[in-house]
């Protein structure tokens, strides 16, 4: 069906109110695309955080061009937000989007082709091409509007250009604000708090300027009031009160400081950037430094020097400058210098794709160092849970004078969501290094016997002068020269992981403790794996969940868990071969990263499932794969 | 910035004398011959004549022969990975500015694996002493090409000789922004290596220095013509440099007055290896320091929840 407005004959007015209908939703998802450097961004972030604000549940993703300008009015260079917004919390990005507002047909079909709009979307669009002075761009339109047609969408055509122009000069600049005044309407945001957002969002620019996107939103909200028929309702049940929104990237930031940690030392990669660009204003204020060293290799190095000499300090990177950070963050192991590092991960290998999700660097994170280098690592599952992981990060790396790793990805590092906001405590900042002269006879690396742990002589402590050495070495930090040296030492540091280990609880079950099928996950996918668990719960299937947030040392239990179930299978975003597949076999199969990782750990036969879509996972997919499985064994 | 241990430290003999013996770490396992002892001996000196305490001072190295350095001092020593001396000296110096810090690293350690970090740090021109311990070879792993090896030198891995020129250390520093000390010396003139160290200590930046220095089993021979003719070598004096001490004005005759202020001056030098140039090339102590530029106050853990409060307000809902 084609729903033709923004011309003379089918105006609506208030008078025909009646004829609005709205529709109660629980949860919904919307997309703002358009091309890059349009705004659709801006427009989609506002309209989450406004919706957060109100008390929705909120998760938002972000759509990035791959290219950095890539041709106007082209399909690859769809970029914009996708916001899932819900009646209660919301964990996930979800299915498939229910509106779209696109700035060109072009970036609307992009989305299209790539599945990603529910059937019976409701898709509004940018007109004035269709009556472009080019007759290409006529054409085009004309084509896409076609290929639209064809499916059951229905389809609004507005005038934003023609709208815009009517208060702005350059109606590139303004549009954004006008579609989320459409968007407002539709979803009766709260206009007071969206005013309020923009004003912050443009706090740094002209005091004109966040007038003007004033006026522009009023104009698209009332747009929509005289020409739109449809709203919907999603019913705010979240009390905001206490509550934070912002990304992963921004929690990791906020959370290293919360951490005590002052020293971020990083190399420009996406997309973990963006903690830089956050940390480089905050320490600003909190008195610590970000250094942009000249490569991934100065960073760590920088970052293990200055945790070397006293407190923990961090860096950040993506795959590709883990693999450069690799020699570095051995020489952390076998020194026993603590440090922090994040790693958002993207696609890969090589460059791979740089700002999209994967989970492919587990198995480089746990094992990427050569020679035998024990250490922790970390994934948080949420946004909230960047915000903590720095902290638990920190203190590990302290207490057991180690590396901690903490994985996050693309869908954390950009998503958004709201969550409790933290009580800070001082005692998270850890305190100063021990720098009481040490006492005589006391060595470097005086491990405990059982727990492997020793005190760490930074510089400027009295009577603890030492080479320390990436060499294999002995109490003393002397180079070793006996082989027994390096077996006890090994195992000293071994030892720590087991120590760690015995202090994690056992992971929580999502679900029955015992059934069917249990899928086990990692990172970011929690959202979309315990929603697929829940509906197919629904239906009577007997599936659960677990989530891992460590994995390195695993959380104690495993085993006797994956025991009370018939299959165990993970879910994660990076490559397996599917069984079914030409030459593949049992034998040669190459599997999850996880589950790599718990068949070796653990001896059970646990299966997977994976994706390398460059995209988080949806949860009806998952739901899919449960339903295969669960009745595979028989069962349900 | 990130924490003053110099606030926390316990005065212990705040007026104790160091001896030599107070930075004499492990016996050195060098060749017999190998100018890496010379140049132990006069850091070893610097520390006496500076009367560093041995807790605050840091020895930083990278993977080489030169690099086993900081297990012969008794300070705390820093011996990492090949080629990033460089970086961890920076972050030790970010995090800790009230620490003595030297760097010692060999020419493949600098200027081949370590060469970006070489030409960053001298940009950072954070305060410390690197030393760049160059025999133009690659000594530990038996005689491999460096960049510094002079073409036509045989070796393992260009038996046939180097073939490229030489890589000049000097030259390349100096064209780097904000070079703040640039200084040559050699091994085997103790008197002027112990006084460019002391010149280098006592500059506020980044001091570069390149030792020239001969492997007693892989370039024996190669400044031996030098060694043998004190006349081949200019001395650079200067009151704002290193002046020749007075033992050595009877052997090294040829003196060159050199501002260390003049850079254009400097270049020129350095561009010219038809003769060798010791003494300091290049010095401007007006150059930024970098961990002065990012050196920002304290606060405390309280201090730090309030601002982390007020910074969470913006993203409340």
């Amino acid at each position: 069906m084609r729903v033709l407005v923004g011309d003379d004959t089918a105006v609506q007015t208030r008078a025909e109110q009646s004829r609005i209908r709205t529709t109660r939703q629980p949860q919904c998802t919307v997309e703002v695309v358009s091309d890059s450097g349009e705004g659709a961004q801006k427009c989609g972030q506002t309209f989450g955080a406004v919706s957060a604000k109100m008390g929705n549940g909120v998760w938002t993703v972000e759509i990035i061009p791959a290219e950095i300008q890539p041709p106007p009015r082209s399909p690859a260079g769809a970029s914009g937000n996708r916001i899932r917004i819900g009646e209660g919390v919301v964990t996930n990005w979800g299915d498939r989007t229910n509106v779209a507002i696109a700035f060109n047909e072009q970036v609307l079909l992009a989305r299209h082709r790539l599945d990603a709009i529910e059937e019976d979307a409701i898709l509004l669009v940018e007109n004035m091409w269709a009556t472009h002075k080019d007759e290409d761009i006529r054409a085009e339109w004309a084509a896409a509007m076609d290929e639209l047609g064809q499916a059951n969408y229905r389809i609004i055509e507005v005038p934003m250009e023609e709208e815009c122009l009517t208060i702005v000069e350059n109606a590139r600049k303004g549009k954004n604000m006008f579609a989320l005044g459409i968007l407002c309407w539709i979803f009766d945001r709260d206009m007071e708090i969206t005013r309020e957002q923009i004003a912050h969002a443009f706090r740094k620019k002209d005091p004109e300027i966040t007038e003007r996107n004033h006026e522009l939103l009023e104009l698209g909200y009332s747009w929509a009031d005289s020409h739109l028929d449809v709203r919907i309702d999603v019913t705010p049940g979240l009390s905001p009160e206490n509550t934070l929104v912002m990304n992963g990237n921004q929690a990791i930031a906020y959370g290293a400081v919360a951490a005590g940690m002052d020293l971020a030392a990083m190399y420009p990669i996406t997309p973990a950037t963006s903690v830089s660009h956050q940390l480089g204003e905050m320490f600003y204020k909190f008195g610590g430094v970000v250094h942009q060293a000249e490569d991934e290799i100065a960073a760590v190095g920088v970052a293990l020097g200055a945790s070397y000499s006293g407190k923990v300090a961090f860096t950040i990177t993506s795959g590709p400058g883990l693999a450069l950070k690799t020699e570095f963050l051995g020489l952390s192991v076998m020194s026993e210098i603590p440090l922090v590092l994040v790693n958002v991960q993207r696609g890969g290998p090589s460059t791979g794709l740089p700002t999209k999700v994967e989970q492919s660097d587990l198995l480089a994170a746990l094992f990427g160092q050569p020679g035998d280098a024990p250490h922790v690592v970390m994934a948080p599952a949420t946004i909230e849970e960047c915000f903590h992981s720095m902290i638990t990060a920190r203190r590990i790396a302290e207490t057991f004078r180690t590396l901690v790793m903490v994985l996050t990805d693309a869908n954390l590092a950009t998503g958004v969501q709201p969550f409790p906001r933290p009580t800070l405590d001082p005692a998270w900042q850890g305190s100063l290094p021990d720098m009481s002269p040490v006492p005589e006879g006391k060595a470097p690396y005086d491990w405990d016997e059982e727990t492997g742990l020793s005190r760490r002589f930074i510089p400027g402590t009295p009577g603890g002068m030492h080479t320390l050495t990436g060499l294999a070495h002995d109490e003393n930090s002397k180079v070793a020269y006996a082989s027994a040296i390096n077996q006890k030492s090994s195992a000293m540091r071994s030892r720590k992981m087991a120590v760690l280990q015995s202090t994690l609880r056992p992971p929580v079950v999502h679900g029955p403790e015992s059934g069917d099928l249990l899928i086990v996950g990692w990172g970011s996918t929690k959202g979309a794996i315990e929603e697929a668990v829940d509906r197919a719960r629904e239906e009577g299937l007997s599936a659960s969940s677990l989530h891992l947030r460590f994995l390195s040392p695993l959380e104690p239990g495993l085993k006797g868990i994956f025991g009370r179930f018939k299959k165990v299978m993970t879910v994660e975003i990076n490559y397996s071969d599917d069984p079914d597949m030409p030459y593949i076999t049992d034998e040669n199969r190459r599997r999850g990263q996880l589950a790599w990782l718990l068949r070796a750990q653990t001896l059970v036969d646990v299966d997977c499932w994976t994706r390398v879509l460059g995209e988080p996972l949806q949860p009806g997919a998952i739901h899919d794969v449960i339903r295969a499985n669960v009745s595979k064994g028989g069962a349900a | 910035m990130s924490l003053s241990c110099s606030s926390l430290l316990t005065p212990v003999d705040e007026d104790r004398e160091f001896r030599l013996d107070d930075y004499e770490g492990a016996r050195a396992r060098w060749c017999p011959g190998c100018g890496d002892h010379s140049v132990l001996t006069a850091a070893q000196r610097l520390l006496v004549d500076e009367q560093l305490k041995p807790e605050e001072t840091v020895f930083v190295s990278g993977i080489g022969c030169s690099s086993r350095f900081p297990h012969y001092m008794k300070t705390y020593g820093f011996h990492g990975l090949h080629g990033r001396a460089l970086p961890v000296a920076t972050g030790v110096k970010l995090n800790r500015p009230d620490l003595h810090v030297f760097v010692v690293m060999g020419d493949g350690d600098c200027v081949s694996i370590g060469a970006g970090h070489w030409v960053h740090a001298t940009r950072y021109n954070v305060d410390m002493v690197a030393m760049m311990l160059d025999n133009n070879i690659y000594g530990l792993t038996k005689m491999q090409t460096s960049p510094t090896t002079p073409q036509g030198y045989k070796s393992n891995t260009q038996p046939q000789g180097s073939w490229l020129p030489a890589l000049n250390p000097l030259e390349a520093t100096l064209g780097i922004t904000n070079a703040s000390f640039v200084a040559q010396t050699a091994e085997w003139i103790p008197a002027h290596l112990f006084a460019t160290l002391q010149a280098a200590y006592r500059h506020r930046g980044f001091a570069f220095v390149r030792v020239l220095q001969r492997c007693p089993v892989f370039t024996e021979d190669i400044y031996l013509d030098a060694v043998r003719n004190p006349e081949m070598i200019d001395m650079l004096t200067h009151p704002d440099g290193v002046e020749l001490p007075e033992s050595l004005r009877q052997i090294y005759t040829s003196e060159v007055r050199h501002d260390p202020k003049n850079l254009a001056a400097a270049r020129e030098i350095a561009a010219d290896t038809s003769r060798l140039r010791l003494g300091v090339l290049y010095r401007d102590e007006s150059n930024p320091r970098y961990e002065e530029t990012r050196h920002l106050p304290l606060h405390t853990a309280e201090d730090k929840i309030r601002i982390l409060n007020e910074e969470l307000d913006q993203y409340a809902v």
